[in-house]
């Protein structure tokens, strides 16, 4: 097809087109840009760093290069020219103030690195790697760990520039010559931490359902006008402090609590033997089911004020009594609203991470929580990381899921 | 059972009165007896009452003072749900999630019919309605008649008695509209089904019922058969409402049996058929634009004529449309059909008209 000025008509169109696509671009431009820079590139450089390994190979180069030729499982300590190398790696790294850093990503492999490393380095500081030959028993006088084969072991094993060693570590494994091995019996955390994760979210996207589904179905049948004053109530949580409303619960719910003071008052409960609601599942199950709840109600309320009351009418003018009529015709037409509330509070419910900490206790916390204490407290970014990227891919999985099996085109916001 | 399915009084509304705020009354006094099989559409101008009416009927809103029975039964305390009543709303409210084959199960199901029977029966009710193609369709797919037909053939599918129908056709376009409304009067006379039928639109009253309930303000304002609706209308609402009607205001002089003498307001008189008025009353006078008569040789000996301007002739087609100033009133149209010998009257031009005092009627102001 040709324009009237002969021109293709499909060009023709793109060029008429043309203004206003850039002119909406500038208009999602600022938009665009915050997103890219506050989130993708977070997120890429967060699995990046899930296998990125380059410290030990970049402050040890010489030292590694060595290694490639030493068969760890011989049981026979590297020779010489392992030790001379290492020495002459450490002298750069002291200087550069490297070796500490070192010594605490291989502390995370192996407990007691950190302090040989600093140790070490005190001493190896005064050897000149020209002229103080042969190291190996100078080493070991300086730290008998060098004379451990466990010791260089370690070191090979993390000297790869991208490893699998966190995500061995995230699912409960660890990274040795031989390959993949499951951590001590002790050490194995993780993989329970995520199947609470995962069981403990499911039931606070259940009690949602539970508690919000009646709520949602009186704000959408009321009048406008008390609607409205109800949808305040509902809304009114999101205008208060989350630590505020968690921390009330707090109160609500410990043994010396009002919840357990009023049980005892009337003698529905020993004063002995008073519930302990909190710094447990229970507590987690309680204060997170309260908090997302309106993230339930909204997608719920909106998908239900869109079906006509004249479906439940025709449907009892046709003989159904008023349970067959919900559950045959109203419950069905509300399922996009459930399916889309559900997605929002499983979300966010797998991510959360403060409220478990302050009313979880040990046994109520999420793996959140243990992705929180190791980017703030052991400083393990890695395995931060590798955790970090799992629950995204577990998200994803299950978005997947829900794709396949209710359809994401029968998820409705409004 | 039997006895009261053979008295006339199928539907019966006696005393029925509604209020929805306990301050006023939407509907007053209600009081409606229909006989099985008729057709009868309850007609007004909304606010009026008469979807409360069908509501009340169909068991969604109760009455607030008054029995409503059905074959002779008070159903005032029965659910809808057992009312076996089918229904057809103004939107449809086909079941978006179901097939039309689950829509039109959906009532035989909850009636626990087996899957053979109701197979059979969907598929009568689908031919019926000649949709049989369409079974495995969603609503969706339908376009608005198509929409239509299927609620119609989802209240009908499970044969009951009666049928009430809000507004079905409110939605469709004009020629659609005017095919629907055949068609569901023809429907409703072969299946022998008594209906209420809910509407704003004369039209639609008109060309489909038995009878005619023309409801205003809570009341009942006239209940006939359409002809006699159209030609005999008893106050000057019902003369308004329904058709095309002239007034003129004025005050009774006198009345001698069936001819009153009315002085209008700019001093002419003329004769009029009294209806509700009585003497020294103040009257409108309704009479309808085909029956008034320019043509002095046609009108009766003696007759009453009034001066009247020609101000607008409108060329209709089937019939010409004239626009008089008559006593004062500059909107009195008169409607003579185009024939070969037919004067076109020309604007500016004084002619005198006049009308049997029969078409004249004198209603309430």
């Amino acid at each position: 097809m040709l324009a009237a000025d002969g021109t293709p008509l499909k060009k023709s169109l793109a060029r008429a087109l043309r203004l206003q696509k850039m002119r909406a671009l500038a208009l999602i431009a600022p938009l665009l840009i915050f997103v890219l820079v506050s989130f993708i590139i977070p997120i890429v450089s967060m699995l990046f760093r899930s296998v990125e390994n380059s410290i030990v190979a970049d402050t040890l180069p010489l030292t590694v290069v060595e290694l490639q030729a030493w068969d760890s499982d011989s049981g026979e300590l590297t020779g010489e020219p392992v030790f001379a190398a290492f020495v002459a790696d450490m002298v750069v790294a002291i200087e550069a103030k490297q070796h500490t850093r070192l010594g605490t990503r291989l502390n995370y492999e192996q407990t007691g690195m950190s302090s040989l490393f600093r140790k070490s380095g005190r001493k190896i500081k005064r050897m000149d790697p020209a002229t103080d030959a042969p190291f190996k028993d100078k080493l070991i006088e300086v730290d008998k760990k060098w004379g451990d084969v466990e010791t260089w072991r370690v070191i090979k094993t993390h000297s790869v520039r991208i490893t699998n060693g966190y995500f061995l570590n995230a699912v409960d494994m660890q990274r040795t010559p031989e390959g993949a091995q499951a951590q001590p019996e002790d050490k194995q955390i993780l993989i329970r931490l995520f199947g609470r994760t995962l069981i403990m979210s499911l039931i606070i996207t259940g009690s949602c359902i539970l508690l919000g589904y009646p709520v949602a179905w009186i704000l959408a049948n009321l009048p406008m006008r008390t609607a409205n004053v109800l949808m305040i109530l509902v809304l009114l949580p999101f205008w208060t402090s989350l630590l505020v409303r968690t921390s009330a619960w707090k109160v609500m719910l410990q043994q010396q609590g009002v919840i357990n003071e009023v049980l005892v008052w009337l003698g529905m409960v020993a004063d002995d033997a008073r519930l302990v609601m909190i710094n447990n599942q229970l507590g987690t199950i309680i204060a997170m089911t309260h908090i997302l709840l309106p993230f339930m109600i909204l997608p719920m309320y909106s998908v239900m004020q869109t079906i006509q009351p004249t479906y439940l009418r025709a449907a009892k003018s046709m003989g159904a009594t008023n349970w067959t009529a919900f559950w045959r015709v109203y419950f069905p037409l509300s399922v996009p609203g459930i399916g889309a509330g559900s997605i929002l509070v499983f979300i966010l419910a797998i991510g959360y991470d403060i409220t478990p900490e302050i009313v979880g206790g040990t046994k109520g916390v999420f793996i959140s929580n243990r992705i929180a204490y190791h980017i703030s407290s052991s400083l393990n970014w890695g395995l931060a990381a590798a955790l970090g990227t799992i629950l995204l891919a577990v998200v994803l999985i299950l978005y997947w899921a829900y794709d396949k099996i209710v359809g994401i085109d029968n998820v409705k916001l409004g | 059972m039997a006895d009261a399915s053979n008295t006339d009084a199928f539907v019966e509304f006696e005393r029925v009165q509604k209020s929805y705020d306990g301050e006023t009354l939407v509907v007053k006094d209600l009081n409606l007896t229909m006989p099985r099989g008729e057709f009868l559409t309850m007609l007004g101008p909304s606010g009026s009452g008469k979807t409360t009416c069908l509501m009340m009927l169909a068991g969604f809103e109760t009455a607030t003072h008054g029995d409503i029975r059905l074959g002779g039964t008070s159903i005032n305390n029965i659910p809808p749900h057992k009312r076996g009543i089918g229904m057809v709303f103004q939107n449809y409210a086909l079941f978006p999630h179901m097939t039309i084959a689950e829509n039109l199960s959906f009532p035989l199901e909850v009636r626990k019919m087996g899957k053979s029977e109701r197979e059979e029966k969907i598929k009568r009710a689908l031919d019926m309605v000649e949709m049989g193609a369409f079974g495995g369709r969603r609503p969706a797919q339908l376009s608005g008649g198509q929409q239509q037909r299927i609620a119609l053939a989802r209240a009908l599918v499970f044969e009951p008695e009666l049928v009430l129908m809000d507004e079905p056709l409110g939605a469709l376009d004009k020629q659609l509209r005017e095919k629907m409304q055949f068609e569901i009067t023809s429907l409703a006379h072969n299946l022998g089904i008594t209906t209420v039928y809910v509407t704003h639109d004369q039209t639609e009253a008109m060309t489909m019922s038995d009878r005619v309930a023309v409801f205003d303000d809570g009341v009942i304002q006239q209940l006939a058969p359409p002809d006699q609706l159209y030609e005999e209308p008893e106050n000057s609402f019902v003369a308004q409402f329904i058709g095309e009607n002239n007034t003129l205001e004025g005050v009774v002089k006198e009345i001698n049996g069936e001819v009153a003498l009315v002085q209008l307001d700019d001093g002419e008189v003329i004769d009029c058929k009294p209806i509700n008025v009585g003497v020294g009353d103040r009257t409108r006078v309704s009479i309808r634009p085909e029956r008034v008569e320019f043509n002095k040789e046609r009108l009766k000996e003696g007759t009453h004529t009034v001066k009247a301007e020609v101000l607008e002739f409108i060329y209709m087609g089937d019939i010409f449309r004239t626009r008089l100033r008559v006593a004062g009133n500059d909107e009195f149209i008169i409607k003579t059909r185009n024939a070969p010998d037919q004067v076109r009257l020309e604007p500016g031009a004084q002619i005198e008209v006049g009308w049997l005092p029969e078409d004249c009627r004198a209603l309430d102001a």
